[in-house]
């Protein structure tokens, strides 16, 4: 069966210490008939969307990943340009909106990047969680070798999936698209509160302590509703839940670490895919091994 | 503690106006860079409540419009507010008059930023080798001009 060719924007960190992220969505793709194209010559999306409204300075990066988007479109014959970090979906898609709905800043840009095509405004930016839900929950099902049964997961969104609302790739106070497939998968999901509070994001760089009391929070609250592991789609809130129980177990007595997953490795467990060159379990600070034994 | 501060605050909070807001050109540029008209607040306290790094604000987000309507920019120029908001969005989509805040406290900090003043200095930061890039693109996007 030949697989099916799909524009894939990977972004930086999934080159370095989110490999884990890469290789299980990869891997997972083609369980599914696809093959995940990098973007050709693909450059930072620049993780954070300016707010400015007089400065064009962070939307040039997207728009110029767009424009390399829309050629290679024309190559394969699909429009959709799939991320799954968080940050990279966000930034892409929020880009493409700006761009849309303020024609004169469109039109600045592409006098300013003179040397490339004009965006046209074709590129579907989705999300990977889109793309699945696009494909049927009900068609994964069938690839479930392994369920999940028994693992009782917190699903955690984070902010960046579900705000600003135009770019929402669900509900924003209730979203369940990440419930709906880990349910497909057969784990148990938690009803999670704290599903779309942030973790403290790019502030674990130089407010450390902040992060690790939004992190004790939200895994403590994990830990009360009674669930295994968080799983999440942003390779920063990883980092934050993950690394940041470090100083949460110094800060605070009697606190249990839990680990982090992201929800391709689930679903690479789910069907079967194993091998520690798709899951990478070595990069987690909290090992999951243990919770997850029954399926490696 | 934090019931505590909230009280200090409304202790100490001015409530005279001493300018023109209007006439206040920080508060004008503020408009301008967020692209928010801020006096539409009316202080339901919405953002405040629902801010996940409040507890660590010495103003809280909602106080932030009251400065500004009151055409305080001082205070809130030495403020830890503006470095402090995550850019999360979340008072952003509750807000009932539909304000951005997250770019009104990125206006904030551009108003310093745009000095070519460094709130933090990327030399200095530690945990390089295991910090994923997004942490450091995003917070130098951020607190750097």
């Amino acid at each position: 069966m030949s697989l099916k060719k799909i524009m894939f924007y990977p972004g930086c960190t999934l080159k370095g210490v989110a490999k884990n992220l890469e290789d299980s969505t990869l891997a997972t793709a083609r369980e599914l008939g696809y093959e995940f194209v990098e973007l050709p010559d693909w450059t930072c999306c620049g993780a954070v969307y300016g707010l400015a409204q007089d400065s064009v300075k962070f939307t040039i990066a997207n728009v110029r990943n767009l424009i390399k988007a829309q050629k290679y479109s024309e190559e394969i014959g699909d429009n959709r340009l799939v991320a799954v970090c968080s940050m990279c979906y966000n930034n892409l898609r929020r880009a493409h909106l700006d761009v849309m709905k303020n024609r004169d800043k469109l039109h600045t840009l592409n006098i300013f990047m003179d040397e490339e095509p004009d965006y046209r405004g074709e590129i579907n930016v989705q999300h990977y969680l889109q793309f699945l839900k696009g494909y049927g929950f009900d068609r994964i099902a069938e690839k479930v070798k392994k369920p999940l049964k028994g693992l009782k997961v917190a699903p955690y969104y984070g902010c960046l999936l579900l705000r600003p609302e135009e770019v929402a790739i669900d509900d924003r106070e209730d979203p369940h698209i990440l419930e709906d497939l880990l349910e497909i998968l057969g784990a148990e999901v938690v009803d999670y509160p704290l599903k779309n509070e942030c973790c403290g994001s790019y502030h674990t760089v130089d407010k450390r302590e902040f992060v690790a009391e939004r992190t004790y929070k939200l895994v403590s609250i994990a830990r009360e509703v009674d669930a295994d592991v968080i799983s999440t789609s942003c390779p920063l809130c990883f980092f934050n839940l993950d690394r940041r129980q470090e100083i949460a177990a110094v800060r605070h007595k009697g606190f249990k670490k839990m680990p982090i997953l992201y929800f391709t490795q689930l679903m690479a467990l789910a069907f079967g895919l194993n091998g520690n060159e798709v899951l990478h379990l070595e990069q987690h600070y909290v090992s999951p091994k243990e919770v997850l034994a029954p399926w490696l | 503690m934090f019931e505590y501060k909230i009280l200090r605050l409304v202790k100490e909070m001015k409530y005279t106006i001493k300018k023109d807001p209007h006439q206040d050109e920080r508060v004008q540029e503020i408009i301008e860079i967020s692209g928010q008209n801020i006096f539409l607040c009316y202080q339901c306290g919405r953002c405040s409540s629902g801010c996940p790094m409040a507890e660590f604000m010495d103003v809280l987000p909602s106080q932030v419009f009251m400065f500004l309507q009151e055409g305080d920019v001082d205070t809130l120029l030495n403020a830890k507010t503006p470095w402090i908001c995550a850019a999360c969005f979340t008072c952003t989509v509750r807000c009932p008059v539909g304000l951005d805040l997250a770019a009104v406290m990125e206006a904030i900090r551009e108003l310093q930023l745009r000095k070519n003043y460094d709130y933090i200095d990327p030399y200095k930061v530690e945990e390089r080798n295991i910090l994923p890039p997004i942490a450091l693109v995003s917070n130098f996007r951020k607190f750097t001009p």
